[in-house]
């Protein structure tokens, strides 16, 4: 065995590389609950992409068949109804994971310096993840795959001058059809799982380079014992693997419930309108994203038409998902943790979660006048958090942080 | 509560235990991916017996049908050719059917229910490529005089005679298969169906 | 954490569950289907209904004769008799004999394929559907339906709504619609029994997991990790 090793070591950096990033590699021994995400968004793009490998195997990437290849999936390949439902159930279950692990690091500062490349990796992920998400539904070509996609990809017709002839390139027709599911396809199963795959290995270089912030916002490297370990640090393996192995089966335990005992997840997960198929003469009576893109749709939705155009609305869409870049910079508090924050922050990110999940709400609804007005109100509030931050950030008393980590 | 001892064969037990529950879990999962890669039931479906009509198959005639995505030949020997059959032992590698290549209701000289009609798998046993069919007595090409009939797979040269048997010395290691067929009538076969016990 | 397990948790809840009473389906007139999917029996009196009434104009296309023999417990030689008509293999797929021009030719439209029905209306919609015919001389065939009006299908169960009982003709309705919902997804008859035994090995490996967990962590709180100053 020690042999083995030594034969390997010599040739690749096997037993260094398990003890700088596992068994030597020292974390915050105080992580609490939301410190479960980051492995559990790593459990599920692994599920995801062996589902998917699966899928792919048996789903026909063709306008004609694709609908029924889907159910074909579902009714005669054996335990095909299994993985489909693993991988439509995960790819919400992903979004799910990704906001409370982003939601962690808007609590705990973890953004902030010397985290900042991190968070704009991740960021890039969220992004990557949100094409992939959206190209996957396009493919069972039901009829809301079909009027999802056509209304999401006409916002590239709304780009100024070249738009109609980029909405054409992109779908390398006049309408959504065959081209465009088959190159959907194609960046679906193989480009963008690659990018992801290659952010999530640079996300976590990165991360282990700096060492992991934690609830206090200490950094436990500032202070070391005499052979160099951080006194708050504990080993990753086998303290945080053990831990992370229990968060991995509860959650197991939630994903299997709605696995097996509600897979459509009353019309959230899988809609009901998408056991259609895709039907380019009828618009369903009322057609949403899954509820993931819902936010950013919203805020689509709430930007009126400007000079006859719809771009304004675009531009206010992508802002409201690359504004996040901007965090580490804007953010002048000095410290980084919720807990010794001062109040005006703990107040704007209260609204900022409110806003986020009401835009999320508002974009499943069909627009009405109060609905309208309602989401104008909560954009201004979800980019006032942003524009707001140099300001609310600097003010107010924030509390002392200690120099080690509490219990 | 402070220095509490490390009860390691506590800590050994339960790594195991964890260990082998979650392997157990992983087995379990991987079952389903497995099981996805059988013949599914649209498979299983067209895979669904397959009738043939023989009423107008003329001696010496072979016709081709697909069962389950498989070439089968149906063809009519004439009695010189079953009673040749009989000759050819000594040139074969395995005349009296020792290996399972066929039901046991073909387990005999010529292969088949009714010695006239031949049933056979059209797939070369050596790689799968599909055997020509070379009816015709004494072909130059294929040992002259002491040719008597039968298949001849293009790929790597291999040799069965006109009950699906192997020539010694051809890469091919076994017989032809027959499959599981039975008379429905006197002019209808029914590939992929034994004969019922009775 | 236990402190903000407390605090996010309910709030969570509160969200999920009024999310899902915002989402429930338009129209609050369907009645209820009350569906028993584990009914076998329903099932069985559905599947032979269907096949009589519906499936010379509706196809299910997705599903296969000997599939629906093999999961409602009908023998192949029953589904022969019972359920097929046409000559088809037990193999094949469950679709309507009526050529498409004909049925424009009669009914202003082809019939839809049911296969998925149950998944895109609701169990509920069905069964409110088929009881909610009623006598309109002003349409083609004489009658319209209470959520789907101006329906080009023809009340095809009127012999039965005449001749029965109102229980016993619910009854039907119900076991139709019983047999369209295990049509949309024949995976439902398992599925939720093999939940179960995933929660139960599940639970297994989590006290093993957690008690692993605690055993370790020990050494963070007491043994050779606890931080020394």
């Amino acid at each position: 065995m020690d042999n083995n090793k030594s034969w390997i070591d010599q040739r690749f950096p096997l037993t260094k590389v398990w003890n700088e990033h596992l068994a030597e590699y020292y974390t915050p021994r105080n992580f609490n609950f939301w410190y479960f995400f980051g492995s559990l968004a790593m459990l599920v793009l692994v599920m995801q992409i062996v589902t998917g490998i699966f899928l792919t195997m048996h789903f026909k990437p063709d306008a004609a068949n694709a609908f029924a290849s889907v159910e074909y999936i579902m009714r005669d390949v054996d335990w095909g109804w299994l993985i489909r439902y693993l991988h439509s159930t995960g790819a919400s279950a992903f979004f799910i994971v990704i906001y409370l692990h982003m939601y962690r690091g808007l609590l705990y500062g973890s953004y902030k310096a010397p985290r900042e490349l991190i968070w704009i990796l991740g960021m890039v992920l969220y992004i990557a993840l949100m094409a992939e998400a959206f190209m996957g539904y396009v493919l069972p070509w039901g009829q809301m795959s079909y009027w999802g996609a056509q209304v999401i990809i006409s916002l590239f017709g709304s780009v100024p001058f070249i738009g109609p002839d980029l909405l054409i390139w992109i779908l390398g027709d006049y309408a959504v059809g065959d081209p465009a599911l088959n190159r959907f396809f194609s960046l679906h199963v193989i480009a963008l799982p690659l990018i992801l795959v290659v952010l999530v290995f640079l996300h976590i270089v990165a991360l282990h380079t700096v060492g992991s912030n934690n609830p206090d916002g200490v950094e436990i490297k500032k202070n070391k014992d005499k052979d160099g370990i951080p006194k708050d640090g504990i080993p990753f393996h086998p303290y945080y693997s053990v831990k992370d192995i229990v968060g991995v089966v509860v959650f197991l335990m939630i994903f299997s419930s709605v696995v097996f005992f509600a897979p459509a997840m009353n019309g959230y997960f899988l809609e009901s309108a998408n056991f259609v198929v895709a039907n380019p003469l009828k618009t369903p009576d009322h057609i949403a994203p899954l509820w993931y893109l819902t936010p950013f749709y919203s805020v689509l939705r709430a930007i009126p038409p400007m000079f006859g155009s719809q771009f304004p609305g675009v531009v206010g869409m992508f802002a409201a998902l690359l504004i996040l870049l901007a965090l580490p910079w804007i953010d002048r508090s000095k410290v980084k943790s919720i807990r010794y924050r001062s109040w005006p922050y703990k107040v704007a990110l209260g609204v900022f979660v409110i806003s986020f999940i009401v835009l999320g709400w508002l974009g499943m609804q069909p627009v009405t006048p109060l609905n309208a007005l309602l989401a104008r109100v909560f954009t201004v509030a979800y980019f006032g958090f942003f524009i707001l931050m140099p300001w609310f950030t600097s003010i107010g008393k924030t509390k002392e942080v200690p120099t080690r980590v509490t219990e | 509560m402070s220095e509490q001892e490390i009860d390691l064969k506590k800590r050994r037990f339960l790594t195991k235990a964890t260990s082998v529950v979650g392997a157990v879990g992983v087995g379990f999962v991987a079952w389903p991916f497995l099981s996805s890669w059988m013949p599914s039931a649209r498979a299983k479906a067209a895979g669904a017996p397959v009738d043939v009509d023989i009423s107008k198959l003329e001696s010496g005639q072979l016709v081709r049908v697909l069962w389950r995505k498989k070439p089968v030949w149906i063809f009519r020997r004439d009695a010189s050719a079953v009673a040749s059959l009989k000759t050819l032992e000594s040139e074969l590698t395995d005349p009296n059917n020792e290996e399972d290549q066929q039901p046991i209701y073909a387990k005999n000289t010529h292969r088949s229910i009714k010695a006239e009609v031949a049933v056979i798998v059209g797939v070369c046993t050596h790689l799968g490529c599909s055997p020509t069919y070379r009816p015709e007595l004494g072909a130059a090409d294929l040992g002259g005089e002491a040719w008597k009939g039968g298949f001849y797979c293009p790929c790597h040269g291999s040799k069965f005679d006109l009950a699906g048997r192997v020539y010694a010395g051809a890469p091919a290691p076994t017989n032809l298969i027959i499959p599981p067929y039975h008379f429905v009538s006197d002019s209808l076969i029914r590939i992929g169906v034994d004969p019922k016990a009775s | 954490m236990k402190k903000l397990l407390k605090t996010t948790l309910p709030v969570l809840a509160g969200l999920i569950l009024s999310l899902n009473t915002l989402a429930s389906p338009a129209g609050g007139t369907l009645d209820r289907a009350n569906t028993d999917i584990n009914n076998q029996n329903s099932l069985q009196n559905g599947a032979k209904l269907f096949m009589n009434y519906c499936s010379g104009c509706h196809s299910i296309s997705f599903m296969r004769y000997n599939r629906i023999g093999k999961d409602l417990n009908i023998s192949d030689a029953d589904v022969e008799k019972y359920l097929m008509f046409n000559g088809e293999k037990t193999g094949d797929k469950v679709t309507s004999s009526m050529p498409d021009a004909g049925a424009v030719k009669w009914f202003g439209t082809t019939p839809p394929d049911l296969s998925l029905i149950s998944r895109s209306k609701g169990t509920d919609w069905i069964y409110t559907y088929l009881r909610g015919f009623y006598i309109d001389e002003s349409r083609p065939f004489g009658v319209n339906n209470k959520i789907l009006v101006n329906v080009s299908m023809p009340d095809v169960l009127w012999e039965a709504r005449q001749n029965k009982s109102t229980e016993d003709f619910d009854q039907d309705v119900r076991d139709i619609t019983n047999f369209l919902d295990y049509v949309g997804e024949p995976a439902k008859l398992v599925r939720v029994d093999l939940g179960y035994k995933v929660l139960g090995f599940l639970f297994v490996l989590f006290i093993l997991s957690y008690l692993l967990k605690k055993e370790y962590w020990k050494d963070v709180k007491y043994g050779k990790w606890r931080a020394k100053d």
